[in-house]
């Protein structure tokens, strides 16, 4: 392939072949043998330090008891009834800061059970035979309208549904699942998150409307009109911008967008990818946005972060992970100037930090420059509160740009609730969002039935 | 460099390592490849009478348990289906080879005092060093009033064995059968027919698993199963426990023991030499490993008898047999009590979910507020159960804490029969 000195950017930098196989499952399931080998290993600890870091409180010990007796179908039932989206974060779960990252088969042994791998061993069949494992309650006629079908959304809408409600969902995109379906790089989810969802909606009593998005086709206080309560799970729709120039230079694109291309692309080898690419975050997405255009043929990739590593949100792994692909890493450097040359992106010059005394974030005056074709910022996404206000006047209280929940997950507005990403505080993580939307749920079910036996009272 | 020669009732052998009587051990070719990994000897897979026996295809079941694929086997096979010249011409060519290895051969003939007579000279003119007398052969040959049907009636035994006796001149190994209530019976009926040894013991009356799909036995033969001999790993407490009732009876101490059952180890065969066997024999392990693994069981053997600074077998044959008694001679005013070391405690809970819910409530589960394992020495009994639970080397250990005083059920005021001081 010719070199151009400038915005070289290009799809097919490899054979296709060789795309495809770097696009392939990272982590490819575990077989029976496999899975029970590993079953074996776990000690079916009482009060399970595993279940406490699971932020949906999955009974781990207790689903790998069943794989190792062959009880399959008990093991999806326990995981799957704890969090729906076991399939997905068996995938994409940072097992080892989480579940894996508490077995006690860490010390002394240093190697934990492979909980995420099993978790997947367990669901994987019930998402592609299309195994009903939960079923409806009797219809309570109460109707909840929820934003957005990422986890969080449909999380919550199953729960509901299976509590004998009736969800209708909106959807901003064209494709059920958020993140999972348009954030995520490529080789974590091969083949998987549609079918998740066709299967989690197969219970019934959810119906999803796309291309509905708050405050262009939907408004709050309608909904609030419309629907016996609604759950507001729309994530983080808006991207950060850097501040360091003109970003719609041709060769400056949003990770987040490229990750979303690849995701869409049924052939990987038509997403152009820059000869030189530099990456500018410190999160999951800066490492999936990296690492991807590595094993698209990048020739370099360097990922520049502007504190240290440890300060980083991706995981050890991740940046392992990254740093093995032939991703290079530059801590504590931010960038200063987008360069370019003949109208398009050539490079960009970044200036060295240091944390001062207080912990603040501080130029060091000194500086260097980065050849770049392609500029991938993955600074974070931040709340687009357009559908959050009404004729200028806020419908509900804010906090630190996302949307303040209490306890219950109800917001400062009677009868709606909130969560995942768009409410944030804890983890940004897919499993976080699931157990946000679980939890609301009860909570919504709680207030619809306290008002029915008000109502026969 | 501990000396493991062995001479087991005048049978001699470089080590106390035998194949058992079994497929290992059903052909020259066989027999051969284990001398040549250096096992000290076998017992030739059974002969009978001719016509041969049939055999079925699809013989072995397994137990598999937490990954181990053979936990226990289970066989219906019979004994030797081939025709008795043929065995007998092998027998007498490989002892010819072999002469420092011990060749042991297992009969199995009607009880009738012509057929045991006839074989004998036969055997006997091979060469080979012994017989054993397999009356512990539990499927197939009993119901034609062999084997275990044999060696489940003490009185058959004796008189068999006094036939083999008067017949031969060679040493005689009378084989057990623990499908008996008394292990003591069949041995003391040996010993009165004037066998040189006991041999023990042989395959335990056994199904070893359903196939749910097939509802029917495994091994399945056509849709059919049928009881077979259970053998390996899972068997071994039950021979250590018939090994030692014989070794500690009055009427049959003393007399040499060929040990068998489960025995895969040197540390298997070194138990087994405590509880007063004189040699072991080994089947299971070798079927599921190769012969290979007599390697480690002479070196570790030998290594083993050298820390400990025994010379030979015989140094320390026998030496665990006066510490086994019966449960009244027992020391009731023995206390242990758990300790648990919390620098090597991984938070499992295992101890506390086990004392919690199937024994005494005295392993705690936390410590102001903190996730925290400790026992409280007043509910604990000592009764282990926390050790073996424990996924840790030595976490859990169990410390002494009585004064050191003694009394046994004997004497206890509890005991309605106790004897009055």
């Amino acid at each position: 392939m010719a070199r151009k000195e400038i915005g070289d950017i290009a799809a097919g930098r490899l054979d296709p072949a060789q795309i495809a196989r770097n696009f392939a499952d990272v982590s490819p399931p575990l077989d029976r043998q496999r899975a029970l080998i590993e079953a074996s290993r776990c000690h079916f600890c009482f009060d399970a330090p595993c279940i406490q870091a699971c932020p949906t409180a999955i009974d781990i010990p207790g689903f790998i008891r069943a794989i190792s007796t062959d009880n399959l179908r008990g093991a999806a039932h326990k995981i799957l009834d704890a969090n729906i989206f076991g399939g997905q974060c068996a995938r994409v779960c940072p097992t080892e800061i989480l579940c894996e990252g508490d077995c006690v088969r860490n010390s002394p042994e240093e190697k934990p059970v492979e909980i995420g791998a099993l978790q997947r061993y367990a669901t994987d069949w019930v998402i592609r035979d299309r195994v009903p494992l939960f079923t409806r309650a009797a219809a309570t006629g109460k109707r909840i309208a929820v934003v957005g079908a990422g986890p969080a959304g449909l999380s919550c809408a199953h729960a509901l549904a299976m509590r004998g409600h009736e969800v209708e969902v909106f959807e901003a995109r064209a494709k059920s699942g958020g993140l999972n379906e348009y954030g995520i790089a490529a080789y974590k989810v091969v083949d998987f998150s549609q079918h998740e969802v066709e299967w989690l909606l197969s219970i019934g009593g959810i119906r999803v409307h796309h291309g509905k998005a708050l405050g262009r086709d939907l408004a709050l206080s309608q909904l609030r009109r419309d629907f016996d309560a609604v759950f507001l799970a729309m994530g983080l729709a808006g991207v950060n911008a850097m501040g360091v120039g003109d970003e719609r230079l041709p060769g400056v694109r949003d990770a987040v967008d490229f990750i979303e291309e690849l995701r869409q692309a049924k052939d990987k080898s038509t997403v152009p990818v820059g000869r030189r690419v530099v990456v500018i975050g410190g999160g999951n997405t800066a490492i999936d946005a990296a690492v991807q255009s590595k094993r698209l043929g990048a020739e370099r990739v360097t990922l520049v972060y502007r504190r240290s590593a440890e300060a980083m949100s991706a995981t050890d792994h991740e940046q392992a992970f990254a740093t093995a692909e032939g991703v290079h890493v530059i801590h504590c450097a931010q960038p200063a100037e987008l360069l370019s040359s003949h109208g398009v992106l050539a490079g960009v010059r970044f200036e060295h930090t240091r944390v001062d005394d207080h912990g603040r974030l501080q130029g060091c005056g000194e500086y260097f420059d980065l050849e770049a074709d392609l500029l991938l910022k993955a600074i974070g996404q931040v709340l687009l509160t357009d559908g959050l206000s009404e004729g200028g006047i806020d419908l509900l209280r804010l906090e630190k740009g996302r949307i303040a929940v209490d306890a219950n997950a109800a917001t400062s507005l009677a009868g709606v609730w909130a969560g995942g990403d768009c409410v944030g505080g804890k983890t940004d993580l897919t499993v976080q969002s699931v157990a946000d939307g679980k939890h609301a749920a009860a909570a919504i079910h709680a207030h619809l039935t306290a008002d029915r036996e008000v109502q026969h009272g | 460099m501990a000396d493991l020669r062995s001479n087991f009732v005048g049978i001699r052998s470089p080590n106390p390592f035998w194949l058992a009587s079994a497929p290992p051990t059903d052909k020259a070719y066989n027999v051969i490849r284990a001398f040549e990994a250096g096992w000290g000897g076998v017992v030739w897979k059974t002969l009978g009478l001719d016509p041969p026996v049939v055999n079925v295809s699809s013989r072995y079941g397994a137990v598999q348990w937490n990954g181990q694929r053979i936990a226990g086997l289970n066989n219906i096979e019979l004994i030797s289906d081939r025709p008795l010249k043929v065995n007998l011409d092998e027998i007498r060519q490989v002892k010819r080879e072999w002469p420092d290895r011990a060749m042991v051969v297992s009969l199995m003939v009607p009880c009738d005092e012509a057929s045991w007579r006839s074989i004998l000279p036969m055997v006997e003119d091979t060469g080979a060093d012994a017989v054993e007398l397999n009356f512990g052969c539990p499927h197939g040959m009993s119901e034609r009033g062999m084997g275990a049907a044999v060696g489940q009636v003490p009185e058959y035994i004796q008189m068999v064995t006094a036939w083999v006796k008067q017949y031969s001149k060679l040493p005689c190994i009378v084989k057990l059968t623990p499908n008996i209530t008394d292990i003591r019976w069949p041995a003391r009926a040996a010993k009165k027919g004037g066998t040189d040894a006991v041999s023990l013991i042989n395959t335990i009356n056994s199904i070893t698993t359903i196939d749910l799909d097939l509802m029917a036995p495994t091994p399945t033969v056509d849709g059919k199963g049928t009881h077979g001999g259970y053998c390996g790993p899972a068997v071994r407490p039950i021979a250590l426990n018939m090994v030692a009732e014989i070794a500690r009876d009055a009427e049959t101490a003393g007399l040499p023991i060929s040990a068998i059952g489960g025995i895969g180890s040197w540390r298997d065969a070194a138990e087994f030499i405590a509880l007063g066997a004189g040699n072991v024999q080994v089947c299971t392990a070798a079927m599921h490993y190769g012969f290979r693994i007599v390697e480690d069981m002479i070196s570790g053997l030998s290594n083993w008898m050298d820390s400990k600074g025994y010379r030979t077998i015989e140094d320390f044959r026998g030496r665990a047999i006066r510490n086994v008694t019966d449960w009244m001679f027992l020391n009731l005013k023995y206390e242990i009590k758990a300790l648990i070391n919390q620098d090597l405690c991984i938070q499992c809970g295992l101890c506390h979910i086990a004392c919690e819910d199937t024994a005494h409530q005295a392993i705690t589960r936390e410590k102001d507020g903190q996730r925290h394992f400790e026992v409280d020495n007043a509910e604990c009994v000592g009764c282990n159960l926390c050790m073996h639970v424990c996924p840790v080397d030595d976490c859990i250990t169990m410390q002494r804490v009585d004064d050191g005083s003694f009394q046994n059920w004997t004497t206890h005021p509890n005991n309605p029969m106790a004897e009055k001081a």
